[in-house]
């Protein structure tokens, strides 16, 4: 405690537990008695918290997903109606526009729009294709009466993918947006923390993939 | 064109709501009308409409928040008065009327009241209490704030245009699902919920990121003020808990829109699984209303008492232990589902556990005022009247929380005499607390204390005139959303209740002269030096009402109680600490992008009401061209001149200056 906190002891007796030794905190911005952090921390900070916060809303489908899978109403179960081939290349073109779009965060670094713009194009086509991919999976399950209608298995299969689509949409969506702003703006701090929040978005997406990767297609398959 | 939509959705047979409707549309229109006539418009787009300003935007909240609970206390007169009525007879309302009026007086007092007040507080409090200028995202904090205020009236517009849920404020399925909820009432209940979710979810984003990011240098986590921590504890809980909320009601709109089979009972739909979902969010829900509700006890009983808060690690840990238990009771909601004995207990055990943490929290409150000075202000009545009622609406909710008595009572009215124990004693008389406590500190002069009096005294006995009695016609067997009745032994006790609403609405009407007061006498009660209850944490540093930036130079902390250490530097010194270097200070710029999500967010909600599908995509496609066209702005921040700065600390400083004198000379160190 310093001294001029000592001094005002005798006015103030019940400090039990008010306030811990100095020594024991962190210093840096954003930490302990440091002050408030950065805008680039608080931006980062706060979009992780929101990614969390999705992560939260899949679990929910996820959970869901797993109470539902086996309450297919006499109707097809994943084993009948998943094609693996598809699915790995589904698998194959998120995982590599991850690689891209690390890519591009790799060029930011070294301020190459050039090559940002590239990766984040190819990011996109990649995002894209997977899509288009899902999307013919979708139209020909509802094509041979295997709709999210027929059964609560496939409801609750439906919502789970299709929001996860409707999530690398809106990320495509965010993508356009950022490699014109970049192109009309350059590299201003706030659309380089723009570019971090994207990137971040889309590695999330993926991890939510090989999750859901695992928990519907692969123990669907077994089922 | 209009989708589902046509004249017929005005219920033109219907004397009450339209009557109801009518009333509130004429009022609507007549405020519009008064603003634009007396020229005020332009002034609220600037200073209110399209303020990024926390503090603002806390006002706002906690305005929409008291029109709404006005709006569900009617909803509750409603009620009342039917069942004193509906003994041997029909009432007055029709059973498909009285099924809204308790669908909306629910949600409506939930989402709309409590919610909206209690982030208001948090937004007007927490970044002062900080000792910081603003929050981590000022136009997300906007945009959430419209965006409740989008639920808020997409839930009154379905008094006038087709109706609302008759499901209760849950809306368990296989009622709300399509099949036995054919209607467009309990697609305004999701729409109403999912769209004011978001702003909820991104109201909690931005004050986890603000408290653990942004704090005035020195302020640690254990010198934090209790409502913050509180604040944070509550957010924590909206980050993890509206997600789940979002996601089930979003399973629910694919039921009833797309034809899936989450929750239906045929093609292997599971509605239980609606029912834990619901409250894997609807118990931490509680806590996010209450915890913060605890804080304001905490800084209430501790300036009141001129006395730090005792305990304060004790308080920190049982919040965050009430934090994380909170997520492992809400099984208790429905002991009755057969999940067995062994999973029973193991949710009964947990949530006495959580009367464990509360219970620490009311021996420190108790034991902060012994030995104190305690002076018996309007805020500190209501923290009074908090203690002895929580406490009772705790004792039932252990009874109810053993599994066998849960049997006998659950969906009795002494469930709902339980939980409205707890929110009105906890909740409400917290944010009346609240109000009370920092009206100064928002509008510069205090609330009348003679009315505020007279309001605190008949709420708690309007309260307790009402809620005892169901409890008691509770225990009789009587069970709850009973639209008639023909058992004679429940009648006295709802006519006592009845009785107890006129008591409540008295208290209502003295609230509304209170304010009228307190505005004509505003120069008597005026707060000339920031600090009008002697208080300990930093919102009471800067003046009432605080300027746009907050403080001239950020306080540097050393201690629990920043503004108590610098009032007692200044008293033993004899004079203010010296005057700081001024600096230019940058503040985000004011924008309409929350304003015009809301819109389309409103029109977007509407036409997923009424299917009409042309007006949803134009919805979106408007707020997606709002979204590239705020990413493109420009110009982020104005710059305050340090001129302007130290112009407006000096005149604070000098309030300050007059205070130590008068200190000096009455009272010697």
């Amino acid at each position: 405690m310093s001294a001029s906190a000592n001094a005002f002891a005798g006015i103030d007796p019940y400090k039990v537990g008010h306030g811990a030794s100095p020594a024991s905190h962190h210093a840096a911005t954003g930490h302990g008695e440091g002050g408030p952090a950065s805008k680039r921390v608080i931006v980062g900070y706060g979009f992780w918290i929101f990614l969390l916060s999705d992560i939260v809303m899949f679990s929910c489908f996820f959970a869901a997903h797993a109470v539902l899978q086996t309450a297919t109403a006499g109707g097809p179960s994943g084993r009948e109606l998943f094609d693996p081939g598809r699915i790995a290349i589904e698998t194959a073109c998120l995982l590599l526009s991850s690689f891209t779009a690390g890519m591009s965060a790799v060029a930011t670094q070294m301020r190459k729009q050039g090559w940002m713009q590239l990766s984040l194009l190819a990011t996109g086509i990649l995002g894209l294709a997977f899509l288009l991919l899902e999307g013919a999976d979708f139209a020909s399950m509802i094509s041979h009466g295997a709709g999210p209608d027929r059964s609560a298995f496939l409801s609750s299969f439906f919502a789970l993918v299709g929001c996860h689509g409707l999530h690398v949409s809106a990320g495509l969506l965010w993508l356009g947006t950022m490699m014109a702003q970049v192109f009309t703006k350059g590299f201003r701090p706030n659309i380089l923390r723009r570019l971090l929040c994207f990137n971040l978005f889309w590695h999330t997406l993926d991890i939510i993939w090989v999750a859901l990767f695992t928990m519907v297609y692969l123990i669907g398959e077994g089922r | 064109m209009f989708g589902k939509l046509s004249w017929n959705a005005i219920p033109w047979d219907q004397p009450i709501p339209l009557t109801a409707g009518a009333t509130v549309l004429f009022l609507f229109i007549a405020v519009i009308v008064w603003v634009a006539a007396k020229g005020y418009v332009p002034y609220l787009w600037r200073e209110w409409i399209t303020s990024v300003d926390h503090k603002r935007i806390g006002v706002m909240y906690t305005a929409l928040g008291l029109v709404m609970m006005l709006r569900g206390f009617i909803d509750a007169v409603m009620m009342r008065s039917q069942q004193a009525l509906a003994f041997h007879a029909p009432g007055y309302l029709p059973p498909e009327h009285y099924d809204q009026v308790f669908t909306a007086h629910g949600t409506i007092m939930i989402f709309f009241a409590a919610m909206p007040l209690i982030i208001g507080l948090m937004n007007f409090v927490v970044p002062l209490q900080l000792g910081v200028r603003d929050v981590a995202f000022p136009t997300l904090n906007s945009t959430s704030f419209w965006l409740t205020a989008t639920g808020a009236l997409l839930v009154n517009i379905s008094l006038v245009v087709g109706e609302f849920a008759r499901t209760g404020w849950v809306a368990y399925p296989p009622l709300s699902e399509l099949r036995y909820s054919p209607g467009v009432g309990v697609d305004y209940y999701l729409w109403s919920l999912l769209i004011s979710g978001v702003g909820t979810l991104m109201t909690g984003i931005n004050f986890v990121t603000t408290i653990l990011k942004i704090r005035a240098p020195g302020m640690s986590y254990t010198r934090m003020p209790m409502f913050t921590w509180t604040a944070l504890a509550a957010n924590l809980l909206i980050v993890a808990a509206f997600p789940v909320l979002t996601a089930t009601l979003a399973m629910l709109a694919l039921d009833r829109y797309l034809g899936f089979h989450f929750f239906t009972n045929t093609a292997g739909g599971n509605m239980m699984m609606f029912i834990n979902l619901i409250w894997a969010w609807g118990h931490p829900e509680v806590y996010i209303l209450v915890l913060p509700a605890f804080g304001i006890f905490s800084e209430v009983f501790s300036t009141f008492s001129s006395k730090p808060l005792f305990g304060y690690r004790s308080m920190v840990m049982a919040t965050m232990a009430i934090c994380l238990i909170s997520f492992t009771v809400w099984l208790h909601h429905f002991f009755t589902m057969g999940a067995g004995a062994d999973v029973n207990a193991v949710f009964g055990i947990a949530t006495s556990l959580i009367a464990v943490a509360t219970g620490v929290k009311v021996f420190n409150w108790i034991f902060t005022m012994y030995g104190g000075t305690v002076r018996f202000a309007t805020p500190m009545l209501w923290s009074l009247g908090f203690i002895v009622t929580f406490v009772l609406g705790g004792m039932t909710g252990v009874l109810l929380a053993v599994p066998p008595a849960d049997f006998q009572l659950h969906n009795s009215l002494f469930l709902v005499a339980h939980f409205h124990n707890v929110i009105i004693g906890g909740v409400v008389f917290g944010v009346f607390a609240g109000i009370s406590y920092w009206f100064p500190k928002a509008f510069g002069f205090r609330l009348h204390e003679g009315w505020g009096k007279a309001v605190f005294w008949l709420s708690l006995a309007g309260f307790y005139i009402v809620f005892m009695p169901l409890y008691v016609a509770g225990l009789l067997g009587m069970t709850r959303r009973l639209q008639h009745y023909d058992v004679a032994m429940w009648r006295p006790w709802m006519l006592i209740a009845a009785f107890g609403t006129l008591v409540m609405a008295a208290s209502a009407a003295c609230q509304v002269i209170q304010l009228v007061v307190s505005i004509r006498r505003r120069e008597q009660l005026r707060d000339t030096t920031g600090d009008p209850w002697d208080g300990r944490s930093l919102e009471w540093a800067t003046s009432s009402p605080p300027p746009s930036f907050n403080f001239a130079v950020l306080p540097q902390v050393s201690g629990a109680e920043p503004y108590w250490e610098i009032k007692r530097r200044a008293i033993e010194a004899q004079q203010l600490s010296a005057e700081p270097h001024y600096e230019s200070i940058e503040l985000p710029r004011n924008s309409p992008t929350g304003f015009i999500t809301a819109f389309f967010a409103t029109l977007t909600g509407f036409a997923l009401i009424w299917h009409i599908w042309w007006l949803m995509a134009a919805g979106l496609a408007a707020a997606y061209a709002v979204f590239v066209w705020f990413a493109w702005r420009e110009v982020h921040e104005k710059l305050i001149p340090a001129a302007v700065v130290a112009r407006l600390d000096r005149e604070r400083r000098r309030a300050r200056a007059e205070w130590l004198a008068q200190h000096a000379a009455g009272e010697p160190a």
